[in-house]
């Protein structure tokens, strides 16, 4: 093990001071100061995650596990405080510590003129650290540690402005909505304990071959720990908490709700691979979950106008197709569109960011146009973002997003052709952002005209860097035709083993690209011809639907929100107050009533209770007779 | 001889205090409670190896002894109780009460009472604390609680008497059913409940069952307890919802399942039901609820339920997690109401709907809120994680009967959970501010009492081998 992997709990303990610094003296420090201590934290951590990186690429056997101390120790059941240290985590490192430095850069600026700037930072450093715990854990236990704490880290910087009700409610219901999915974790993992006395990776994956358990256990464990994806990475049923997500600030949308927590559920399925590889009935669900989610969210982005909305939907789409890759068993073509996802996502959101910022909090496209003029880094950098997303050739989206559509293909032709029609929707959607927010005419007021203007360098660098990452990112990853050599798959091996065979005919496969190419091609020409001179007029029909997300926060409110409300109205109102507590009120009045009459019965007369003992006595000679005999 | 400390420091004290006026009998109360919170320390610090005991003649014509003895359960929950009362005087010492030398003599009567239940190791003593422990908080209620005390400490008083009473039937029927001479000694008595046929155990399960049920409660006899909570001045709540629900849930341990296998082997999947049901049943309430004292009170009802239910589950990871969770959630539950006697205080009211904003006009109340709460439902590297996380463990894996669909139903507490105390930050923290009637964000000794809190909380959360190794072997020597 090398020098770097034995200060492995440096990665996670170096945002941990930076919230400690920052969360004790929010007060008092001064805002710069704050944003300081938030980067030079994350940078040193991407130092060693960086170092971590190269000497896991060059091992020759795996690392054992980093066990910091006894974490529950209780009989049999023994989890440790441990990190894990493999090609999957210190490939998560990087990309955490990486785009979040980015990401904590830019909010140096971004967060400039807010009061709670030293907080912000508090914060952002404790969702690292969580989002460290959540891929270093060396068992099921210490990722739900991370899983929770990102959940909680959302929570609080989705309401961060939080004297506005709509954000709050939304921070809320991000929560709740996990909670839910993180019930299905929970008893995924109680299960693994129960089946396999242990949470711990290795131990479990390597008892998967040798303990012998039905196949149902197998499945059940899968869907449930799916179920706990389902609500952290936002998809079907579980999604709609990541569009009202969007209530945070903008860097915070790119780290957490694009970059890193929201691909949780993916690392996770990837990470418990050898597991589903045993359930492919559960991996069917998965990849269809993926796919409907990919499908329903990119019809919605089309009709969006908020555009932070637009990249939300998007988001949901995307992660959808990462399912589509788990769900076909090619978990490294998952991770390798996590990983070129984030880079251009990332790039989206602060791009949108670096838009916002200069239409003075403005976000509904209608009311933007023309912006490339006053803004070309943004614009440049913003389009790179959208072809890397649509996939033309090239750019990292392409090489991720068609691994995993030839993936499906090789899989089922059917996921295949479906995929390709929400891949053309993405290309649509994101061009229509495109064209109406930085191509024609400016549609906002003179006041905004005026103040439209380039962000200062803390924006627009780490916009280039990702726009950098968003071209080359994709190269790890060449297709088979391509390249003998798949660097990312081939640096995945020790730990994540694909299911299935994903191997095609070369002439298939170059066809699969040509086609989707084309069809992406098509669908920005399309975008450009109806978004050349927008016209915005109420939506009717099916694009009304869409405009109301198929109104399914609608339905959730009328078939399970309201519901339990008026449930519990009634157990609060009836069964507790006149039911339950009224049988014991009940009881209490008759002993009172029995007592005030029996009271009458102590009047005082000896000659009374003379003839009271006496019948008393008479009844109960009678009763005995009749009893003895 | 260091236990008997435990009991007489409190109780001599408690005494004296009446005697005394104004801050006198504050700083009584203050110096009491630090000292018998160092006893607790010294007797858990020194526990680890084997327990410590206490013995002396009481009424031998009885069969009855003073005998204590404190293993690794008894000594932590005298550690909680020292520590929750030591915290509870911290805080009340920018309070003003009427007759303080009366309301803290009976509170520092009651820990006197605590400290005996948990430590007494011969029936009738622990009936005799159990009442030592009870009858203080009849006068604290119906002398120093709200608007509505006299019908509600009523209730309390006939609904936890009439449980006292049926169990005080069941222990002297237990001690003459003892070999030779008849005896109260924890040994005796669960050699002779053991030996009972298995029809006499059923049915003397509910006799001794129903005033713990009642004192933690288990669902359907829970009704007394938010009235109470609500009614009570905020120590006494402190003292019913952190320590004497402990009771409750202390004596099933010590004074049921062992003494009555047979008996909780044909009950238990009853009772396991109804505290699931609780559990759920609990919860819901809790969200329609706008004051906030009941919405915690019933929040409790809810995480009590999740214990009682793994108490008759049959596990040993679950019998370790509710050793755990006793205390956890007696810390927990005590920074929850200190915080809420802090609004009520400034702002006068403890209807969410009136409040708002406290994140603006009092941001040190509201991160302790925050934390607090968060540790309430149970998130991770908080306390209660620790303790959540092993009981459901020992529901899933549990003898009890469905014990698999058993914890799923209890798993939706969590989310319920996450609903209803969410929406108590929401309203009373965010918001557009609402200004406090009176007096500023949290004083000094308040801040220290709710640092005491935190610093537990966490430390426990990220590092909870102490409990666990303190309480470790009394689990497995509950559940064989």
């Amino acid at each position: 093990m090398g020098n770097f992997s034995q200060l492995v709990y440096l990665v996670p303990l170096f945002p941990l001071i930076g919230f400690l610094i920052n969360g004790i003296f929010w007060k008092k420090m001064p805002k710069n100061f704050g944003g300081i201590i938030g980067c030079v934290t994350i940078f040193a951590s991407f130092c060693i995650s960086l170092g971590i990186f190269f000497e896991v690429k060059n091992a020759t056997a795996p690392f054992p596990p980093v066990v910091l101390f006894d974490f529950i120790q209780s009989g049999k059941l023994n989890i440790p405080f441990a990190f894990q240290v493999d090609a999957l985590s210190s490939l998560f490192l990087l990309i955490i510590t990486g785009v979040g430095f980015l990401i904590h850069v830019y909010s140096t600026s971004y967060m400039h003129h807010d009061e709670g700037m030293v907080k912000y930072f508090a914060y952002l450093n404790l969702f690292v650290f969580s989002m460290l715990l959540l891929v270093l854990g060396a068992n099921y236990l210490i990722m739900f540690i991370g899983w929770e704490g990102v959940g909680l880290c959302s929570y609080l910087l989705i309401g961060f402005w939080f004297k506005n009700r709509d954000y709050t409610n939304a921070a809320k219901k991000a929560f709740v909505m996990n909670r839910i999915g993180d019930l299905g974790f929970l008893v995924g993992m109680l299960l693994i304990l129960f089946n396999f006395g242990t949470l711990s990776f290795n131990d479990f994956f390597n008892q998967l071959h040798t303990n012998i358990v039905p196949a149902s256990t197998y499945n059940w464990i899968a869907l449930c720990l799916f179920i706990g994806a389902t609500g952290k990475s936002a998809q079907i049923p579980l999604y709609t908490w990541l569009p009202d997500a969007m209530a945070g600030p903008t860097p915070v949308s790119a780290l957490i709700h694009a970059a890193t927590m929201v691909t949780a559920g993916i690392y996770m399925i990837a990470r418990s691979g050898a597991l589903y590889s045993l359930a492919p009935m559960i991996l069917h669900v998965v990849a269809i979950i993926g796919l409907v989610t990919a499908i329903v969210a990119a019809t919605i982005a089309i009709k969006q106008y908020d555009i932070k909305k637009v990249l939300a939907y998007s988001t949901v789409s995307q992660l959808g197709f990462m399912f589509l890759a788990l769900g076909v068993g090619s978990y490294t073509t998952a991770v390798f569109h996590v990983m070129t996802h984030a880079f251009f996502k990332a790039l989206l959101f602060l791009g949108s960011g670096s838009v916002i910022h200069a239409m003075g909090g403005e976000q509904d496209i209608r009311k933007m146009g023309g912006l490339g003029k006053h803004m070309r880094i943004t614009q440049a950098t913003f389009l790179i973002g959208c072809l890397a997303i649509s996939g033309i050739p090239g750019f990292s989206g392409f090489f991720s997003k068609d691994a995993i559509l030839a993936d499906a293909f090789a899989h089922s032709p059917i996921l295949y052709y479906l995929g390709i029609g929400a891949a053309m929707m993405t290309a649509f959607y994101m061009f229509r952002l495109y064209f109406l927010t930085f191509r024609g005419s400016f549609r906002g007021t003179e006041e905004q005209h005026h103040h439209l203007h380039e962000s200062p360098a803390a924006i627009t660098i780490p916009l280039i860097v990702l726009a950098i990452l968003s071209i080359v990112g994709g190269y790890v990853g060449l297709p088979e035709v391509m390249s003998e050599h798949n660097a990312i798959a081939s640096f995945l091996s020790p730990v994540v083993t694909n299911f299935g065979d994903h191997h095609l005919a070369p002439g298939t496969e170059w066809t699969l690209m040509a086609v989707s190419v084309v069809a992406a091609v098509i669908m920005i020409i399309l975008a450009y011809s109806i978004n050349k001179k927008p016209n915005f007029v109420p939506n009717t029909g099916l694009a009304k639907v869409l405009e109301n997300k198929w109104y399914v926060d609608e339905i959730y409110d009328a078939i399970v929100v309201r519901p339990i409300e008026a449930f519990s109205r009634f157990l609060d109102k009836y069964a507790e107050r006149r039911g339950i507590d009224g049988i014991v009120n009940g009881v209490g009045k008759t002993v009172r009533w029995g007592g005030d009459r029996l009271r009458l019965l102590q009047s005082g007369q000896v000659g009374f209770y003379i003839f009271i003992m006496v019948m008393g006595i008479v009844v109960l000679f009678g009763l005995s007779f009749f009893w003895i005999k | 001889m260091v236990l008997i400390f435990l009991i007489l420091i409190p109780l001599l004290t408690g005494i004296i205090s009446f005697t005394l006026k104004g801050d006198g009998a504050k700083a009584l109360a203050l110096i009491s409670s630090i000292l018998t919170m160092a006893v607790s320390a010294y007797v858990s610090g020194t526990n680890y190896t084997a327990p410590i005991t206490y013995a002396h003649d009481w009424i031998p014509i009885l069969g009855t002894q003073f005998s204590l003895v404190a293993d690794g359960m008894s000594s932590m929950l005298c550690l909680l109780t020292g520590i929750v009362v030591m915290v509870v005087m911290i805080v009340s010492v920018n309070k003003t009460v009427e007759k303080p030398g009366a309301f803290y003599g009976f509170l520092l009567l009651s820990q006197a009472g605590l400290m005996g239940v948990f430590l007494a190791y011969d029936a009738l003593l622990f009936y005799v604390f159990w009442e030592l422990a009870l009858i203080p908080v009849y006068f604290l209620c119906s002398q120093w609680g709200g608007e509505k005390r006299i019908p509600v400490t009523f209730k309390f008083f006939i609904y936890t008497f009439v449980g006292s009473l049926m169990m005080l039937a069941g222990l002297i029927y237990l001690s003459t059913q003892t070999q030779g001479v008849s005896s109260y000694a924890w040994g005796d008595i669960v050699r002779a409940g053991t030996s009972l046929s298995p029809e006499k155990q059923q049915w003397l399960f509910w006799l001794i069952f129903i005033a713990f049920a009642i004192k933690m409660p288990i669902f359907p006899f829970h009704t007394w307890q938010p009235d109470t909570y609500e009614q009570s001045p905020t120590p006494v709540t402190i003292i019913l919802s952190a320590l004497m629900v402990k009771m409750g849930l202390y004596a099933i341990l010590r004074w049921l399942l062992p003494v009555l296998p047979a008996g909780v082997a044909y009950w238990s999947d009853t009772v396991v039901v109804l505290a699931v049901i609780g559990i759920v049943y609990a919860s819901c309430i809790a969200i329609v609820q706008t004051d906030i004292k009941r919405l915690i009170a019933y929040s409790s009802i809810a995480h009590m339920g999740l214990m009682a239910a793994v108490a008759f589950s049959g596990s040993s990871v679950g019998m370790h997690g509710i050793m755990v969770q006793m205390f956890n959630h007696g810390i927990t539950i005590t920074g929850m109401w200190i915080i809420v006697s802090i609004i009520e205080d400034r702002w006068g009211t403890r209807d969410m709907t009136k409040l708002g904003g406290m994140a603006t006009v009092a941001p040190k109340m509201a991160i302790a809120f925050v934390i607090i709460s968060l540790a309430s439902i149970g998130l991770p590297l908080t306390n209660n994680f620790i303790g959540e996380f092993m009981l459901f463990n020992g529901l899933f894996s549990g003898t009890e009967a469905n014990h698999m669909v058993m914890m799923a139903i209890a798993g939706l507490g969590i989310i319920l959970g996450a609903v209803y105390t969410l929406n108590m930050i929401q309203k009373t923290t965010y918001g557009e501010a609402v200004a406090m009637l009176k007096g500023k964000d949290v004083s000094i000794n308040e801040y220290l009492g709710l640092a005491i809190i935190i610093s537990l909380v966490l430390f426990l959360g990220v590092y909870p081998k102490p409990l666990l190794d303190l309480t470790s072997g009394i689990a497995s020597m509950i559940v064989k």
